[in-house]
């Protein structure tokens, strides 16, 4: 089992004849993905690897029966690709787009509230179930199947979490990169939620940082309603008060936000905190084994 | 992106925002021509900080000749506001404007209330004062209301905060008018904060924004130009804009460890490990998830031209950039340009393997290092 998406995940890319668009069809395609489409305005008919493309979502959810998207298009028309899905009825929308504005996201979410519709991202590398389905931009080959589910704000310290995980022979049920923005579509809770529902999850790796209040509001999640062992990460803890540090939601504004604040939230709730980024596999190895759910948690090869 | 108080009043009376008159000059002469409009008048330094006045930044002037020498005081000068770090800030624009008689004093913003995606109105009746300062004081003079991004600003919305000031019908209406402003503002230009501090009452009993702070998203500049031409460069870092002329995301630090570092998660990280063994990171940095040769080069040569920078950290995760083609932008980048400090290079992901045998056969004095932590003391040891 899994979260969100698997092996019966029907893809459709929006922006497959772009560079991006076609190099990540490509990876995906190669990874297993059952990518069944395309869309892109003017080029409908076309090919891009073997995947057809169409002129809208809309066609495209008709004649491939797709019931997920992701959007690799530039950040002016990113916001439009999100509403084009929502509107044709595809219920998993993956937003990769890095640099929308936020007036654009406010509305976006709005327009989702109340819908049947889970986006996730923007700003964000995808999401993963390991074996089955690689929707985004990761490196396929670092993931492991598994049972720890993993949660992120960023691309690369998502990379190095997982490599920490399979490389302690930790395998992963789903990997989901929410994204760096202020505004995104899925954040810490409903995915927490999830994988506490999920089965398969046995256990979680959260990795937050500076900026907003969604790491504290996940701490008091976990303290109510989370069963399984949680470890974390908070990236920033370094970062100057009002500097923005790349991703778009992480600043410290008004004293809010910092690293600090979150870190004391996350262990008040029992979450394993990670001092430093090389020790989140270890941290969560540590939380597995004092809930006793370690052995069933090695699922591949040791390789340190 | 931020602008400077003259040109934030000049959008808002655009937007038709009742805001004192004044002249923005940058010579004593220009603040003596200006005071002549009044008969006591305010000269303020235009710097991007808040605090100005306590740091001696907002004089108040009786005569056109007490305004020239007071302007021969600030400007070429550096005022320290607490708000802006140790270096100061450089005064050379001033804003010459009417003294106003003063009944009463608020704050009122409008801003981003990013957890419901959507504005909120922030007042208190105590302004004056910076709101972080009342948020911690006293948070329950504080009034937050939600506004929908979809309507824009409705009346009912600002009652609350009319009758937390005091207002009489008039200046209620009046405090209509200038949230509808703030909030069209707001909307139509992207902004990401539309602060008046204070929002006065006068004597008069007029609502009158005697400050004012518009910041914006700089996602949206894009569909902005006319705002992205109010950007001083003066005020901003000379290396940030090098980096960002470049498509570099980099944030200028104080230590001494220059880092390179792929993805913003990672780099942050890269400078908490950093500090977290007793280093000083001279910078945040991030190449960008995809960076090229070409870009790994920019970012070497801007980390580089920083004097405090004792020693370089690169701190890669290759995902799907592999780790032998910034193996390879690395080689390049220190030969061209001749690095003279100690290169920490720690390579994980796709092509590790081969990245680190092009780091070997380069001949240049690289030190690889085997994981982060690794790369991080090392770094930390040849900075010393």
């Amino acid at each position: 089992m899994s979260i969100w998406v698997n092996k019966d995940t029907r893809l459709i890319v929006q922006g497959i004849t772009g560079k991006q668009g076609a190099f990540h069809t490509e990876q995906m395609v190669a990874y297993g993905t059952n990518v069944v489409g395309g869309v892109t305005p003017g080029k409908g008919g076309q090919e891009v690897f073997g995947v057809p493309v169409f002129e809208t979502v809309r066609e495209a959810k008709e004649k491939t029966g797709a019931n997920a998207s992701v959007i690799y298009v530039p950040p002016k028309f990113a916001a439009d690709a999100v509403f084009e899905a929502a509107d044709a009825g595809i219920s998993l929308i993956v937003c990769i787009t890095e640099g929308i504005p936020v007036l654009d996201m406010a509305k976006v979410m709005r327009y989702l509230a109340g819908k049947d519709v889970r986006l996730i991202g923007p700003n964000c590398p995808g999401i993963i179930t390991p074996d089955e389905c690689k929707i985004g931009i990761m490196p396929g080959y670092i993931h492991r199947k598994g049972h720890v589910g993993v949660i992120s704000r960023s691309g690369t310290l998502t990379y190095e979490a997982v490599k920490q995980l399979s490389d302690r022979g930790i395998g992963q049920s789903t990997v989901v990169g929410i994204g760096g923005d202020p505004i995104r579509g899925t954040g810490f809770i409903d995915t927490l939620a999830a994988f506490e529902a999920d089965p398969d999850t046995y256990a979680v790796v959260m990795n937050g940082e500076i900026g907003g209040s969604g790491e504290e509001e996940a701490a008091a999640f976990i303290r109510e309603r989370m069963t399984k062992p949680v470890a974390a990460f908070i990236g920033g803890q370094s970062a100057p008060k009002g500097k923005r540090m790349g991703h778009a939601g992480a600043i410290i504004s008004g004293g809010k936000g910092t690293a600090a604040g979150k870190i004391t939230a996350l262990r008040k709730a029992g979450v394993a905190v990670a001092e430093t980024p090389d020790r989140i596999g270890a941290a969560l190895e540590e939380a597995i084994r004092t809930a006793g759910v370690y052995g069933a948690c090695v699922t591949c090869e040791k390789v340190i | 992106m931020k602008i400077h108080e003259y040109q934030a009043k000049e959008l808002l009376r655009e937007y038709g925002a009742p805001v004192p008159g004044g002249y923005m000059v940058t010579t004593p002469e220009g603040a003596k021509e200006a005071a002549e409009h009044y008969e006591t008048c305010v000269l303020k330094a235009q710097v991007h900080s808040g605090g100005r006045g306590k740091a001696g930044g907002v004089k108040l002037v009786h005569s056109p000749a007490e305004a020239f020498s007071c302007a021969e005081n600030l400007l070429g000068k550096r005022i320290y506001p607490h708000q802006a770090g140790p270096d100061g800030k450089l005064v050379s624009k001033l804003l010459v404007t009417e003294a106003v008689d003063v009944q009463k004093e608020f704050y009122l913003a409008v801003t981003g209330d990013m957890e419901n995606a959507g504005l909120v109105i922030v007042s208190s009746a105590e302004g004056g004062v910076e709101i972080e300062e009342t948020a911690k004081t006293r948070p329950e003079a504080i009034l937050t209301i939600p506004v929908s991004p979809m309507t824009g600003y409705r009346t009912y919305e600002g009652l609350p905060v009319a009758a937390s000031f005091g207002l009489d019908a008039a200046q209620t209406k009046e405090l209509h008018a200038l949230l509808r402003s703030m909030v069209r503002l707001y909307l139509e230009k992207d902004c990401s904060l539309v602060e008046i501090n204070p929002l006065v009452l006068t004597k008069e009993g007029k609502l009158l924004c005697l400050d004012a702070k518009v910041n914006f998203d700089d996602n949206a500049l894009y569909r902005h130009p006319e705002i992205a031409d109010l950007k001083d460069p003066a005020e901003e870092d000379p290396m940030e804009l090098r980096a960002q002329a470049q498509g570099l995301s980099y944030v200028h630090l104080s230590g001494n460890i220059g880092c390179l570092v792929n993805g913003a998660g990672l780099a942050m990280a890269t400078m908490d490990i950093l500090s977290a063994y007793g280093g000083s990171p001279a910078n945040f940095l991030d190449v960008g998830g995809s960076a090229t040769a070409q870009k790994v080069k920019a970012a070497f040569e801007i980390v580089l031209s920083d004097p405090g920078v004792k020693a370089i950290f690169v701190n890669i995760f290759g995902g799907i950039m592999k780790c032998d083609i910034i193996a390879e932008g690395v080689v390049e980048a220190a030969r061209e340009l001749g690095i003279s400090v100690p290169l920490i290079v720690r390579l994980e992901g796709t092509n590790a393997d081969k990245g680190k045998e092009i780091l070997r056969a380069s001949g240049l004095s690289i030190i690889a290092a085997g994981s982060m932590a690794e790369g991080a003391k090392l770094a930390i040891g040849a900075a010393k």
